[in-house]
């Protein structure tokens, strides 16, 4: 009897395992932090999501420009990659069309950085995010 | 966005992108709370003395 149970356990675990380490870094890019916030690191879920999103947010208010997937050129490209890790701060900028830039202001390229240093974040989160669902970090 | 704007000048815009992005680099690069906080401290003291550091650099260049 115990030893059934044992093993229901030991074949049950894998799979909520591989189960944790899809569904973490889908919610982690989708909402910054969220990835660690799902396992139970609480403190530093919110603590991501506090830097990530206000990082970004902080980007849109400085007037900064949002990239699209047909940007044209190689830099617009890497600047759309950086953009996307944003996830559903990206799509809620695309769909309200904010992020149109603001080449009148110097700081206003800082907020099109910092938007793009938001998503780059949001990428490690995820990575981070991974290696806790697999156990590679506690 | 909005009527929302905020503009930061040169080093208030550096010193926020160095209290976040520190945060996150201790907490994705280590692996106990207290290695995260000191790695964290770190990365802001290494950003933040670079931005100095570059700013002398470029003061001495320029003359």
């Amino acid at each position: 009897m115990a030893n059934s149970t044992a093993e229901k356990a030991k074949v049950a675990q894998p799979e909520s395992v591989s189960m944790m380490a899809v569904l973490a870094p889908a919610i982690g890019w989708l909402i910054p932090g969220a990835g660690h916030i799902i396992q139970k690191r609480w403190i530093r879920g919110a603590l991501l999501f506090i830097s990530i999103v206000t990082l970004f947010l902080l980007g849109l208010a400085m007037q900064g420009r949002i990239y699209h997937a047909n940007g044209g050129d190689i830099l617009d490209m890497l600047g759309f990659v950086g953009d996307l890790g944003a996830g559903a701060l990206y799509i809620l900028t695309l769909a309200n069309d904010w992020g149109q830039g603001a080449i009148a202001f110097a700081t206003a390229d800082y907020g099109t950085k910092f938007m793009i240093v938001a998503g780059l974040l949001n990428f490690i989160a995820v990575a981070d995010a991974y290696h806790i669902a697999i156990g590679k970090k506690q | 966005m909005g009527a929302v704007t905020i503009t930061l000048n040169h080093f208030s815009a550096a010193l926020v992108f160095a209290i976040f992005a520190s945060i996150v680099f201790g907490i994705t690069h280590r692996e106990t709370t207290r290695e995260m906080i000191r790695y964290g401290l770190y990365c802001f003291a290494m950003f933040v003395g670079g931005v100095i550091v570059a700013g002398w650099a470029m003061w001495v260049l320029r003359r």
